[in-house]
């Protein structure tokens, strides 16, 4: 009869676990913590195990005696209570015994951790800054640097459009790396504290404004990993995803000199834009577009902003006053406040669209345009 | 019902509110604390901020130790800030000079505060910095230009594991004490 | 406890002089009647902070933006913390330590019941404050209970300056609420009731005074500087003025790490007097365990940067805060050997504060496996601020402190009311409330493993199966703490069996000598204690 019922048991476990395998091939889920692709990775993962499964053997050893003296030692079977109520030499062994066990546990950790702080000699330096919400990557040893922001489409975010695979762990310009050489991570932040997760790499350290974090990592495979910011920063601190390529150091340095070539170009066609004027059109177009991307998170697609937070635009003194006023705080941000300084992450071009669309819609109506010269002209100091 | 009681109840009230007040004390006593702490154990990579004496110290040859320089302004700092030498070697003892460019681009006057970080911050012990712009803030004219000395030497008793590290300043607009020091 | 009939009489004779109605409530200092206020509110911030889970589970249920603003909530995680923190747990032990503990030693009443009339009465005023300060416009506190700095100081909005004084009322309360614990063990004991008498109850309610005496003025200390910081420009945690933002984390956690033994110590000394009654044997190890309690309490001031590995601390702090954190397991795990060794050859009955308590032993248990993984510093860099940590605290507070607070009313509720409370009920509650509650945080430990950041309104897609059935295990929970409310309007209303004074056939200790209910004045005439 027993026997008959444990089989049955087993049948459903089996079928539970098979369900389970079988839906591990499609999305689902990874239920345990990641081995990662790197050799630190690993050994945070066998530490991982090795602590749990010790975890494990307690608990059985303790909740089954606790078990069985429920099921022992109950009124019900007709227990009568013990008196004994201290016993020192049990007392003993079960401090000593656990004292022990976390020596055994303290040692391999404390390996892995030496290994973890030793940034030195590195191959490649990156500078990662985080700000609200995004992050910034500079190559210390090329003249490469790039903003990395979320790329999934608000429409997503909103329901409005089926959510796609990579939803909320995608970024317009990923970081990309070399495989097989010690990449170093410079890491600090312009407002809040960030903090800069790569699960596949066990790197998690903390981007505190003003001071710099160091972590490394040597990734053994090529590949596309991702990871998030791991320290509340604010409002849009869920949408700030970290998305890092490891390419094979050839094709990395490919990808650099490419990069660099373009960083080149762009300030090259920047300076040719210096001479044009763009018409009113244009500029609005454009300018709406860089609104909805860079500054609706805040000041909302309506110019409102969120009372109390994020000033509003609409009305606003600075959106309707000095342009030379409105163009510095675009370009360089109001330090104390979550206003960034936007002249290093947009071009002249969109600046200045930005610039003229926010004097120009939801009724500011200053008919003013602004031209990349102008937004220069304040850069430069002129 | 008490009442008996009272006296002594008002002894054992006194002293717990004593350690109240003393605690309370103590939360603002981890400031200067936590400076003294970092200054011993480096643990927050802040640098010395007034100038070392140079004490005529043996140059240890026999060691190398890179210095890595890095410059960033943070938002609301329209300066442009850069170090003109990226990473330098030397040898522990030996006096070293490196030189930051300034410009303050922007059609108004503005004061500057960098704020010097090393990491790893066991370094920071043993650099020695006995000049160094950071120790006082920098006043630039709308339009004006800078160069900003660094003078330092390390100390030679720095730990043979340590033989490349990372100073970093941030450059802040403390104009008309938007930030007040503490 | 020859006097229980003269008390009666007293009770009689006092009982002419209380006011009637709100009166009574708003003028009383009387340690049971400030008890009961205690519990009540307690409650009512479960239910509210509960409410605020609620909002939270439901925009977790599916990925994408449903129901509420990122912005809206963020207040709603930092507010379901500081209510659940400082106004369901803390209040709630301190409604217990209120009513029991002067029962436990033989004392008329507290050591100063006007303060500690005023110590209850300032709390709702200072939860109005937080939570009007939702309605603000900007919105309350929107920066985690943890309130971070440069967060919490420059980049917050105005009503900042309400969750401080908010935070400042909450900590003068339980500060003189601790106070009071303190003077009442230490002076008004009954003849013969020598420390190493005490109930552990009282002892861990003693340590845990003086832990809330030490560290709650130095929560006060950060709480100003944030004010100071953000108002009057000071630059403590300000690196442009020379100032530190990770030095808030290390002055936070100082507080912050002692504030979690202060929400369990308490729970270990509940269990330590349940567990004993329904084995029918002694608790074992008596002297460990206060020797336990006490150096949980010292290592706890030890152990702070154990949250903040992440901050890039040198190797060296990070040796010595995983060490440390890891030796806390000892004591911690003697208790749960004690209490194992106290069931053993027991003669056994399950009564609903029992099944509590072991719940409480096993589900806390599990918060501890979860925390020694947690201790160990390469594996926290990946356990760090995700789902992972959200599953071990409230392992830890709410089948742990939760759990107790629940085992505490069970089994003292027939001793403050004098009627067996609907046992049917309770157990529909203990069962309802364990299913869900580890439908609810179980599978938050595999969503943090797999790498779900905690605080985040939205998520990728990968996640989404387990966060609804995570919302569906939050919503039975919430739902079942309503059982729990009828079950007590119930005993309010005293309907039920009128029980002994003993109660539990069990039951050792001065609480269960005076009758059921429990007379409003007792041991005015101090009892004897062989």
């Amino acid at each position: 009869m027993k026997k008959g019922v444990l089989k049955r048991a087993m049948a459903v476990l089996a079928l539970l676990s098979a369900s389970a395998l079988a839906e591990s091939n499609g999305e689902s889920m990874r239920l345990n913590l990641t081995k990662g692709v790197t050799d630190i990775s690993q050994q945070v993962y066998d530490l991982h195990m090795t602590i749990f499964m010790i975890c494990v053997v307690i608990g059985v050893v303790v909740f089954g005696a606790m078990f069985i003296s429920m099921y022992l030692h109950r009124k019900s079977r007709g227990a009568k209570p013990a008196n004994f109520h201290e016993s020192t030499k049990v007392e003993i062994v079960w401090t000593v015994i656990p004292f022990l066990i976390l020596i055994g546990i303290a040692i391999p950790a404390a390996k892995t951790l030496i290994a973890m702080e030793d940034p030195s000699n590195p191959d490649v330096t990156v500078l990662v800054t985080g700000s609200q919400w995004k992050w910034h990557y500079k190559y210390m040893d090329n003249d490469v640097e790039y903003y990395s922001v979320l790329a999934t489409q608000p429409e997503q975010i909103h329901n409005k459009f089926e959510k796609q695979q990579n939803y909320l762990l995608e970024v317009d310009r990923p970081l990309v790396i070399p495989t097989g050489q010690k990449v170093r991570f410079l890491i600090t932040s312009d407002d809040v504290i960030h903090s800069w997760w790569m699960p596949a790499f066990a790197v998690k350290k903390d981007a505190n404004p003003g001071f710099i974090n160091e972590a490394w990592t040597r990734v053994n495979e090529p590949g596309i990993y991702r990871g998030q910011c791991a320290e509340l920063c604010g409002k849009d601190h869920g949408f700030m995803p970290i998305v890092v390529i490891a390419k094979e150091p050839a094709d990395y340095q490919n990808w650099v000199d490419e990069q660099a070539e373009i960083q080149r170009k762009a300030k090259e066609e920047e300076q040719k834009l210096l001479a044009m004027n763009m018409s009113m059109e244009e500029l609005m177009e454009n300018g709406q577009k860089v609104y909805q991307s860079t500054c609706a998170a805040c000041h909302q697609g309506n110019g409102e902003g969120l009372p109390g937070i994020f000033p509003a635009l609409k009305n606003s003194p600075v959106a309707t006053g000095d342009v030379k006023h409105h163009i510095d705080v675009v370009v360089h941000g109001v330090s104390g406040t979550a206003m960034q300084a936007f002249g290093k992450q947009l071009s002249l071009k969109d600046l200045a669209s930005v610039i003229t669309y926010e004097r120009n819609a939801w009724g500011n109506s200053t008919g003013e345009t602004v031209q990349a010269k102008d937004v220069n002209a304040v850069i430069k100091g002129q | 019902m008490s009442n008996h009681t009272s006296p002594q109840h008002n002894k054992t009230v006194f002293k717990l509110l004593l350690v109240v007040v003393g605690m309370f004390g103590f939360g603002f006593l981890l400031v200067p604390l936590y400076d003294v702490f970092c200054d011993i154990t480096g643990i927050n990579g802040k640098t010395n901020d007034t100038a070392a004496a140079y004490q005529h110290v043996e140059i240890d040859t026999s060691r190398l130790i890179t210095v890595e320089f890095i410059t960033r302004t943070n938002t609301g700092m329209p300066w442009v800030f850069r170090s003109e030498t990226k990473k330098i070697q030397v040898h522990p003892g030996e006096l070293k000079e490196v030189d930051f460019y300034a410009h303050n681009p922007a059609s108004y006057d503005i004061v500057g505060q960098a704020v010097p970080s090393v990491s790893p911050g066991l370094a920071s012990l043993y650099l020695n910095k006995t000049e160094c712009f950071c120790f006082e803030q920098q006043p630039l004219k709308a339009g004006e230009e800078a160069r900003m000395p660094m003078r330092f030497y390390i100390d030679p008793q720095i730990p043979e594991d340590i033989n490349y590290f990372t100073l970093s300043y941030t450059l802040y607009d403390v104009t008309s004490n938007k930030v007040a020091m503490r | 406890m020859s006097s229980a009939a003269e008390q009666v009489h007293h009770d009689e004779h006092h009982d002419h002089h209380a006011p009637s109605g709100i009166k009574r409530w708003l003028y009383t200092t009387n340690h049971k009647d400030i008890g009961t206020l205690y519990l009540w509110f307690a409650f009512i911030m479960f239910l509210t902070g509960g409410a605020m889970a609620m909002v939270i589970r439901a925009e977790l249920f599916e990925p994408g933006l449903q129901i509420v603003e990122p912005n809206f909530f963020n207040q709603m995680t930092t507010v379901h913390g500081l209510i659940m923190v400082f106004g369901a747990v803390m209040p709630a032990f301190t409604g217990l330590a209120n009513w029991m503990v002067p029962m436990m030693i033989g004392a008329p009443d507290m050591a100063l019941p006007r303060m500690n009339n005023w110590s209850f009465w300032i709390l709702p005023f200072a939860f109005l404050i937080l939570l009007s300060s939702l309605f603000l416009e900007g919105g309350g506190p929107n920066f985690g209970w943890t309130f971070y700095a440069p967060l919490s100081t420059t980049y917050s909005n105005d009503s900042t300056a309400l969750f401080v004084f908010s935070v400042h009322i909450m900590g003068a309360s339980s500060i003189m609420g601790a106070i009071n614990v303190i003077v009442t063990i230490f002076n008004m004991r009954a003849p013969g009731m020598t420390f190493m008498k005490m109930p552990l109850f009282v002892w861990t309610w003693l340590i845990t005074a003086f832990l809330l005496i030490a560290v709650m003025p130095v929560l006060a200390g950060a709480v100003t500087m944030v004010l100071t910081d953000k108002f009057f420009g000071t630059s403590f945690f300000n690196a442009a003025g020379g100032g530190d933002p990770v030095m808030f984390q290390h002055i936070f956690w100082f507080f912050g790490h002692p504030e979690v033994y202060i929400m369990i110590l308490p729970a270990f000394g509940i269990i330590s007097q349940i567990v004993p009654t329904f084995a029918r044997k002694p608790l074992f190890g008596y002297a460990s365990m206060v020797y336990a309690t006490a150096s949980i309490a010292l290592l706890s001031f030890i152990v702070w940067a154990h949250h903040m590995f992440t901050t890039g601390m040198p190797l060296f702090a990070e040796m010595f805060f995983m060490i440390a954190t890891m030796l806390i397991s000892v004591p911690t795990g003697v208790k749960v050997f004690n209490w194992v060794a106290t069931m053993w050859r027991g003669s056994l009955t399950f009564e609903v504060p029992m099944m509590f308590a072991l719940a409480f032993i096993v589900l806390f248990t599990i918060g501890g496996f979860s925390g020694l993984m947690l201790a160990i510093t390469p594996v926290d860099f990946q356990y760090h601020d995700t789902y992972f940590v959200v599953a071990h605290f409230h392992y830890v507070l709410v089948t742990g402190a939760i759990f107790s607070i629940m085992a505490a009313a069970y089994y003292w509720l027939p001793k403050w009311t004098g009627k067996m409370y609907d046992v049917t009920l309770a157990k529909w509650h203990f069962w309802c409330s364990l299913i869900s509650v580890n439908l609810l945080f179980f599978p938050m430990h595999f969503v943090g493993l797999a790498g779900m950041p905690r605080r985040i309104p939205d998520y990728s897609l990968q996640f989404a199966d387990f966060n609804k059935w995570i919302s569906i295990g939050g919503f039975a929970f919430g739902l079942s703490q309503l059982i729990f409310l009828a079950l007590l309007i119930k005993a309010c209303k005293k309907q039920g069996e009128p029980v002994s004074a003993r109660v539990w056939e069990g039951a050792e200790g001065l609480e269960w000598e005076v009758p059921s209910p429990a007379p409003y004045h007792t041991f005015e005439t101090p009892p004897v204690v062989k």
